[in-house]
């Protein structure tokens, strides 16, 4: 690593983490461009590089950077939030560099292989097919010893130094967030146990465990960037946790509306999932009112420069409890509803939701956090926004929001054809075809520029 | 100074999040019981005693297999081996796949497995939904078993050149790319005659699978609600 004004192992270690995780991003944005003009030129790359290689290679590489992220995330602030340097630090390196491996030898198996015979050996050692967690299973406990190293070295961080609010959230949340992947691991012919458990992976990862990962982070933003006090930003966090945790734990009915699960589910689903918007609500509320807080406390001290110290993390982590608040909040209850969803299930609804979500949600602190890491790995006291800050920011979500508005159209059109009138068919979703997806590859384009 | 409110202590704030959770954990583990017992596979004898189950046993692949509107429980439901009464399975009209309507327990379990792997290791998912879940790039194959493009006058079944939609899924399972079906088509995934009919089995069990009613108006061109 180059030159570095980092003193502790800890940051060092994360912009490792940054710095895979900004690469990966890359090529989830490569092969998602590669499967958004396979929508509009189904001939590209057919049979060479399919749209179900280029679609699984999408949302894992999704995933996985924003894991790498939120690990990063974390080695940032535990030296920060506990007073002392990340214990166990050695062992952090060597599962970084055993993480990175596993990574890449995963993809390259996905793009050179792509399928197997219908066996166990393709399961252990190709993929297992199942959308997000599709890692073979050899991965699966290389990602869980990963895993619990890194929440062995938080709970063993967060006794020795100083256990602040934030790390007492962060050491809950990451033993529950790596305990949940074991729920996905195993295998059955039964399609409806299989999915039922799937959820207990991706919904509790991202409509609970990863929610509060963010309050987490968001907090230390606070704190860190415009200085907001310690004790109102972590009692918040207490009540977000408390809403999160509420609303999204048993708002997991919503998946269980109609793959092969009793009825009770809608009323569950619909109660609970109808509650989750509302601590998304909450924690925009939280940032803008600590930010005009404390911009209002030093304009009263007639100063007029700005509480911010690092402004393109900040416009990114307002633009996470915005875009949280809208792509996860109000997308996704749009069409939570069982009444709704009996129509929008299955449709490019789900994918307009889930663009936006994983952006507003997760994408967009990530990013912030690695702007945090910019700053201090340069040792720059206040770093301002520059053209290029500008114009990557306004890009990458301009490209997003255009998404966005394309796949809900798609969404739309597809509930219309494919649901309402032929009902799912052969005969339906080839009309739909024909209509839908010609804006999604236009309004890709952007967010690679 | 005023005695400090419990609406400002953090450690109130804490031990309210821990209760809300654990109380959410709680009620989320107990349903998993309940639903886990609803959801576990049937079995033959269940076929045979005519019970009904949200998710039958693998024998289902030598019966009728129809998705009718169910008055009281108003949306459709997989109704199995024709219809009784109460409008629900009566599992007596027997239909055959790959030209027999006696497959064993042992041996439809068998065809059931091979065809839910396959259904992992080629993919499918993120092409497809299974139960509304996966990609949306091509059709929903929750009820493709009852699918009419399929059926003895659908189109899918006269370009494969096969007398029954069973042989007509398996050769085109096996060899997509040579069926010009639309602008997008599906790619030669290596599918072997034998992973084709496990997935065939797999997909006709699919279809049996009690989903609440989705999707809804499976396979009525007409549109409007039922078809009418």
């Amino acid at each position: 690593m180059a030159n570095s004004y980092l003193k502790s192992e800890s940051k060092k270690l994360a912009t490792w983490y940054f710095t895979v995780a900004a690469t990966l991003f890359g090529a989830q944005l490569l092969f998602g461009l590669v499967a958004a003009i396979q929508y509009v030129m189904p001939g590209f790359l057919f049979e060479i590089l399919d749209f179900s290689v280029a679609r699984m290679l999408h949302i894992n590489a999704l995933v996985v950077w924003m894991v790498f992220a939120m690990f990063g995330s974390v080695y940032w602030l535990l030296p920060d939030e506990t007073g002392i340097e990340t214990v166990g630090i050695g062992l952090g390196k060597l599962l970084f560099w055993i993480f990175t491996a596993a990574v890449t030898v995963v993809v390259l198996v996905y793009i050179f292989v792509q399928v197997g015979p219908a066996d166990e050996t393709s399961i252990w050692f190709i993929h297992e097919g199942r959308e997000y967690i599709e890692a073979p299973r050899w991965a699966d406990f290389g990602i869980t010893v990963v895993a619990l190293g890194f929440v062995a070295n938080l709970f063993m961080t967060g006794m020795k130094g100083n256990r602040s609010g934030i790390v007492t959230v962060l050491m809950a949340d990451m033993i529950a967030f790596a305990g949940l992947y074991l729920t996905g691991m195993f295998y059955t012919d039964n399609i409806s146990v299989d999915q039922f458990w799937w959820w207990w992976v991706i919904h509790l990862w991202v409509e609970a465990t990863w929610e509060v990962f963010v309050g987490a982070i968001a907090a230390y933003g606070l704190i860190t960037m415009i200085g907001a006090h310690r004790k109102v930003v972590e009692m918040w966090l207490w009540i977000e946790v408390s809403m999160l945790f509420g609303s999204g734990i048993l708002g997991m009915g919503h998946h269980y509306f109609w793959i092969g699960t009793p009825e009770y589910w809608w009323e569950i689903g619909a109660l609970f999932s109808a509650l989750e918007p509302l601590p998304l609500v909450a924690m925009f509320i939280h940032v803008l009112y600590d930010w005009g807080k404390m911009q209002g406390e030093q304009d009263a001290q007639g100063k007029e420069i700005s509480v911010i110290t690092n402004r393109p993390a900040f416009t990114w982590f307002v633009l996470n409890a915005f875009g949280n608040f809208l792509g996860a909040g109000i997308w996704g209850f749009f069409h939570t509803l069982p009444q709704v969803n009996l129509y929008t299930h299955g449709t490019q609804f789900t994918s307009a939701h889930g663009h936006l979500a994983f952006f507003g949600a997760y994408a967009t602190i990530l990013v912030g956090m690695m702007y945090l890491a910019v700053q201090g790995k340069n040792g720059i006291k206040i770093l301002h926004n520059t053209r290029s800050t500008i114009f990557a920011t306004s890009m990458i979500v301009g490209g997003v929001v255009g998404m966005t508005v394309a796949l809900t159209i798609a969404g739309y059109s597809d509930v219309i054809i494919s649901r309402a009138q032929m009902g799912a068919t052969w005969a339906g979703s080839r009309n739909g075809m024909e209509t839908i997806n010609g804006y999604h590859y236009i309004c890709r384009i952007p967010i690679l520029s | 100074m005023a005695k400090k409110s419990v609406w400002s202590d953090n450690r109130f704030w804490q031990r309210s999040a821990a209760w809300i959770t654990g109380f959410a954990s709680v009620l989320l583990i107990w349903l998993t019981f309940d639903t886990s017992a609803q959801i576990s596979m049937g079995t033959d004898a269940d076929i045979q005693n005519g019970v009904t189950k949200r998710v039958p046993g693998p024998t289902v692949i030598n019966y009728k297999i129809t998705y009718e509107m169910n008055k009281k429980r108003q949306h459709e439901i997989p109704v199995i081996g024709g219809m009784n009464a109460e409008g629900t399975s009566a599992f007596q009209e027997k239909e055959t796949f790959f030209g027999r309507d006696d497959w064993s327990e042992a041996e439809a379990g068998e065809l059931l497995h091979l065809g839910k792997l396959a259904s992992q290791t080629k993919n499918c998912m993120n092409c497809h939904t299974l139960l509304g879940n996966g990609a949306y790039y091509a059709p929903d194959l929750t009820k493709a078993w009852l699918d009419p493009a399929w059926g003895p006058e659908g189109s899918m079944q006269a370009m494969t050149g096969k007398e029954t939609k069973a042989e007509a899924m398996a050769e085109f399972l096996q060899n997509p790319s040579q069926y010009p079906t639309h602008a997008r088509m599906m790619p030669n995934l290596g599918i072997t005659a034998e992973e084709a009919k496990g997935l065939v089995a797999f997909l006709k069990h699919m279809a049996t699978i009690d989903t609440n009613g989705f999707p809804r108006n499976f396979g009525k061109i007409q549109g409007a609600v039922n078809g009418k």
